[in-house]
């Protein structure tokens, strides 16, 4: 590992860019940046990729059937455009899902489409929708039917959601609606998770009142049980005696999100996927939000205290500290035996709009350094906080994706916390809506990088030569063909979980075994580069080469 | 039950696939992109499709798949896509430099109306791409055929931009492997070689999607067709086509440059189908067979003897791609097995024909069906109604295995959750004893697993 300083990166960053054509150079200089002491130090992001860069990024889609509703088990998400877009999100995203009865309502391993074919481009594709709607409720019987627009349905302009209500209607005892989140809205991902946010919040929110009961009753916003996270949380939540109402989208069904207005706390994880529930459940309802990790031991630990100082409840408090102190035991002596075979080992991670952030929290408590960090859709507030968001300009990109109007609920809305009450336990220091990003945890000449290129991955990479890489499958086997282990944040490798406590220490070990491997000791075969021939017999067949 | 929603009771469909058996042309229009030598495929659509056919080939082959996207955003959709693509193209052979960018269309792309051809033309005559440097294209639309097709379409653009005519044939023969696996392409390649035919194959993704761990990431690895050797397709003397699906159009398109004949044959999967093609290409060349294949073959017939008893009369499903369908039943039923449930999603009015002279004598019960809602969801329902010893398909095959306790082999694509496909051929005699071992190592290790214990044999 190469030592870094501002100069020091800042001529790296230079060597970088040098590659680009110019107009490609001036947009990435600005979403290349090197942490330095300007305390207004800023980030460009969210803005569209350079077309042919290699990029990590995916579409609109991904981020709203993929990642919001991919999840949610008992919804029957039918993908209306041609097969591929079903195809590839088909399971592909490790969410686990635990039915409540062994024949609970599970669809998660179906992937339905419309398969649409030309004639349904040419003639529209609204008749194929209506019989694949009805199809789905003739052979299942669900009671929630989710629609997704692939790229051409916006273009031939099948009114979805005319076809959802009308459906809906239709059947009476099953929820149909509608997502316009064609792959070519926005600039990545994250126009998806908006749209999911949306349309959840417009037809699912509020519609139930048989939320879970409990004393101290929350929402876990941005938790999508990648590798059994939210199964951690939910026991850790369990034992500590909060009831968990709802949880977007890890583990869910849909009467959770229908119920999640009973709620009293929302916590965030994931704060650029879900911030707008969050923030729209607290104007409509008055359920305050706070952002939590559970990535990470002492982050975890963290955020429990956070939940139970929000409740202002000494038994509730009592129960949380015996909880953190049990599960404390297991991660320091497992810390105790890794942390010397990680300590001072570096790394880099490209991923997400939170998990780039969330993980370094583990890397600390393994004594690794980070040297380069970003996201692969996050916006400037998920780098800068939630400060940067009077500063964001709104690009023609953003500007199309819908912002609902959300207003007090004439009934419903109940604020959980009067602003005296949300002063007082900001002065003890529980911030409400409030997110700082991932800037104050970035060392001064590290890099934060907004949606890195494959050319910038490998140039870093080549320059710094980080112990160990952090990103997805499309980075992977690149990274590690350069002889550095790459972890994927995205699907764990098929491993994990890594969330709370124990997922904590499934982590420490992963990385030990990660980095520690003796596989990359045989890179490079023994006899590359000695340059020497021995014995007789290859004299021999030279000199006849020579004749 | 992972699958517990599905009913035994067949419903007829006319509007919803569920669990298809088949993806969408672009993803077959970039592998076979990376079977030319220093290419970079091109996406021209959303950047998701780009993202979605990389990451499925990705967690397939377990090795880099560096592809680029015109990142069409909502603008790019109403302007259209040629002012991305110019981009894109300054951007890919200023950064990644590659010596050819095949660019595939999208649904997206094609919706709008964008004319690839012609703007690479424009890109070319206002001195945008460097010197020397190629770009093939390809029209790709998802809402057509399947992934299988893209493939055709994609072997087929690099014959139409590579090949050059000649008088004088030389000679050579061409080879089109059809959607096979690296290791594939490395077995037909040393086929040809045992039997002394000049060859040029393509596309040849060996050596490229099989690279080996060197301490470096080469975006343009050793493997694949070089432009030298693909501008010589139009001087073969012939032309061999494996599989009609996957390979038959480029033949044609070297036929329509170079008037060079072809045959289109069945992929050399199992014994017959490897015969007929070794018999056919000494017949076209004059090279004969040499002893080292009789022997192979031998080898693979005696293994199939040794353990008839336990192939014989076992009922298989299986789903995939035409073109390995058709050669794999024929195997199937070869080896004293009962093919009883074929699906593929691939549409094409030749599969029926096709798999009715396999396999309508042999199991006149069997059902088989292709093209739209041809999916695994209609497969798993035909097997609850008669079950089957052997289910073989790529990994989405494991949920039905696994509720219904069947047996499972894995072929096809993708497989993301075993290796194997990528290192050791399916094609040609080894592939065939590949091929039974699979299968029988499946049927023995239940035949262990539900032995009871008085039975538990030690020698099988």
């Amino acid at each position: 590992m190469a030592d870094i300083d501002i100069k020091k990166s800042e001529n790296l960053k230079e060597q970088v860019m040098d590659k680009y054509p110019s107009k490609v150079l001036k947009k990435r200089s600005k979403q290349v940046v090197v942490k330095n002491t300007d305390p207004e130090q800023r980030i460009q992001a969210n803005v569209r990729t350079v077309p042919g860069i290699i990029t990590q990024r995916g579409c609109c889609y991904a981020g709203c059937k993929g990642v919001v509703l991919g999840p949610t088990r008992d919804i029957i998400n039918i993908t209306h455009g041609p097969i591929g877009c079903g195809f590839y999100s088909w399971l592909t995203r490790r969410n686990q899902t635990k039915p409540e009865t062994p024949d609970g309502a599970n669809y998660m391993q179906y992937c339905f489409s419309t398969d649409m074919q030309d004639q349904n481009i040419v003639f529209g594709g609204e008749k194929l929708l209506r019989e694949a709607i009805q199809e789905a409720y003739d052979i299942f019987h669900p009671s929630a039917i989710a629609i997704f627009s692939t790229c051409p349905v916006g273009l031939i302009g099948d009114d979805i959601h005319a076809i959802a209500k009308e459906m809906k209607e239709k059947f009476g005892d099953c929820n149909v609606f509608g997502f316009s989140c064609e792959g070519y809205k926005g600039v990545s991902q994250s126009a998806g998770h908006h749209i999911a946010n949306n349309q959840i919040f417009k037809h699912v929110v509020g519609t139930s009142e048989n939320g879970r009961k409990g004393k101290f009753k929350i929402n876990l916003l941005g938790e999508y049980n990648i590798g059994g996270d939210a199964f951690v949380i939910e026991n850790l939540l369990e034992r500590c005696g909060i009831t968990l109402v709802s949880t977007f989208s890890g583990n869910s069904s849909i009467e959770h999100f229908a119920a999640c207005h009973t709620a009293d706390l929302n916590c965030i994880m994931c704060h650029r996927s879900i911030n707008y529930v969050a923030e729209m459940l607290d104007t409509k309802y008055g359920i305050p939000w706070i952002k939590i990790n559970f990535i990470g031991a002492k982050a975890s630990a963290k955020s429990l205290r956070k939940i139970a100082a929000y409740f202002e409840d000494e038994e509730l408090t009592k129960r949380v500290e015996e909880v953190i102190a049990e599960e404390m035991v297991g991660v320091d002596s497992v810390l105790e035996e890794i942390r010397p075979k990680t300590e001072g080992k570096s790394a880099m991670l490209f991923v997400g709009g939170s998990r780039a952030h969330h993980y370094q929290e583990l890397f600390k408590e393994l004594g690794m350094k980070i040297l380069a960090a970003g996201y692969e859709f996050g916006h400037r507030d998920d780098y800068e906080g939630r400060r940067a968001l009077s500063t964001i300009k709104l690009d023609a990109d953003t500007r199309n994706i819908e912002e609902l109007k959300v207003e007090p609920d004439p009934e419903q809305y109940n604020p959980r916390k009067t602003e005296e009450e949300k002063a007082a336990l900001k002065e003890k220091g529980l911030e409400f809506s409030e997110y700082e990003g991932m800037w104050p945890d970035m060392p001064e000449g590290t890099f934060i990088i907004d949606d890195i290129s494959q050319h910038e991955t490998e140039k870093l990479i080549k320059e710094l030569k980080p112990d160990l890489f952090c990103a997805g499958i499309k980075e992977k086997y690149a990274i590690q063909k350069m002889g550095v282990p790459m972890k994927q944040l995205h699907s764990y490798d098929y491993g994990g979980p890594f969330a709370g406590f124990a997922g904590a220490i499934n982590w420490y070990r992963e990385i030990d075994r990660t980095v520690n491997s003796k596989v990359w000791q045989l890179v490079g075969a023994p006899w590359e580069g000695t340059g020497k021939l021995h014995g007789s017999f290859i004299k021999k067949v030279l000199v006849e080469e020579e004749k | 039950m992972l699958l517990r929603h599905t009913p035994a009771e067949v419903a007829e469909r006319k509007a919803l696939t569920i669990n298809p058996a088949k993806t969408c042309q672009p993803i077959g229009a970039m592998y076979a992109s990376f079977g030319i030598h220093g290419c970079l495929p091109h996406s021209h659509g959303s950047q998701g499709c780009c993202a979605y056919h990389r990451s499925t080939l990705t967690r397939h082959y377990k090795e880099p798949v560096m592809a680029s996207t015109s990142s069409f955003t909502e603008g790019a959709s109403v302007f259209g896509g040629q002012s991305n693509l110019i981009a894109a193209l300054n951007t890919i052979f200023t950064v990644y430099n590659p010596d050819v960018v095949a660019v595939h269309t999208t649904c997206l792309s094609e919706t709008i109306g964008d004319d690839v051809t012609q703007i690479k033309k424009k890109a070319f005559d206002d001195g945008k791409i460097p010197e020397g440097k190629r770009i093939v294209n390809v029209s790709t639309p998802s809402y057509v055929g399947s992934h299988v097709t893209g493939f055709a379409g994609m072997c087929a653009a690099i014959a139409k931009e590579f090949c050059v005519p000649t008088e004088e044939k030389t000679d050579q023969i061409n080879l089109i492997p059809g959607w096979v696996e690296p290791a594939d392409m490395r077995e037909l390649k040393r086929l040809m070689k045992e039997m002394n035919v000049p060859m040029v194959m393509y596309p040849d993704t060996s050596g490229v999607l099989d690279t080996p761990m060197t301490g470096e990431h080469d975006m343009f690895p050793k493997g694949g067709t070089t432009i030298e050797q693909l501008e010589t397709t139009g001087s073969s003397f012939h032309t061999f086509a494996l599989g009609k699906f996957g390979s038959e159009d480029a033949a044609r398109e070297i036929q329509r440059i170079a008037k060079t004949p072809f045959d289109v044959m069945d992929l050399p999967i199992g014994i017959r189908a490897t015969d007929r093609f070794l018999m056919k290409v000494s017949e076209i060349t004059g090279m004969p067979v040499p002893d080292s294949i009789t022997d192979e073959r031998g080898r693979a017939v005696d293994l199939i003897a040794d353990m008839q008893q336990y192939f014989s009369g076992k009922k298989v499903a299986l789903f995939g791609d035409p073109d390995q369908l058709f050669a794999l039943t024929e195997f199937l039923l070869d080896i004293d097995m009962k093919p009883v449930h074929i699906v593929s999603g691939t549409p094409g009015k030749y599969f029926s024909q096709k798999m009715s002279e396999i396999i309508d004598d042999e199991v006149p019960t069997a059902n088989y069906r292709n093209g739209s809602r041809a999916d695994t969801f209609l497969l798993h329902q035909w097997i609850k109604n008669e079950p089957v010893d052997l289910l073989i398909g790529n990994s989405y095959g494991k949920y039905i295995a696994r509720d219904e306790d069947i047996p499972f082999v894995r072929m096809g694509f993708p497989i993301v959750d075993r290796i194997g496909h990528q290192y050791f051929p399916t094609v040609g005699y080894s592939g065939a004893i590949r091929i039974a071992e699979n299968i029988l190592n499946a049927l023995m290790d239940r035949q262990d697993r539900d032995a009871p214990e008085e039975r538990f044999e030690l020698v099988m």
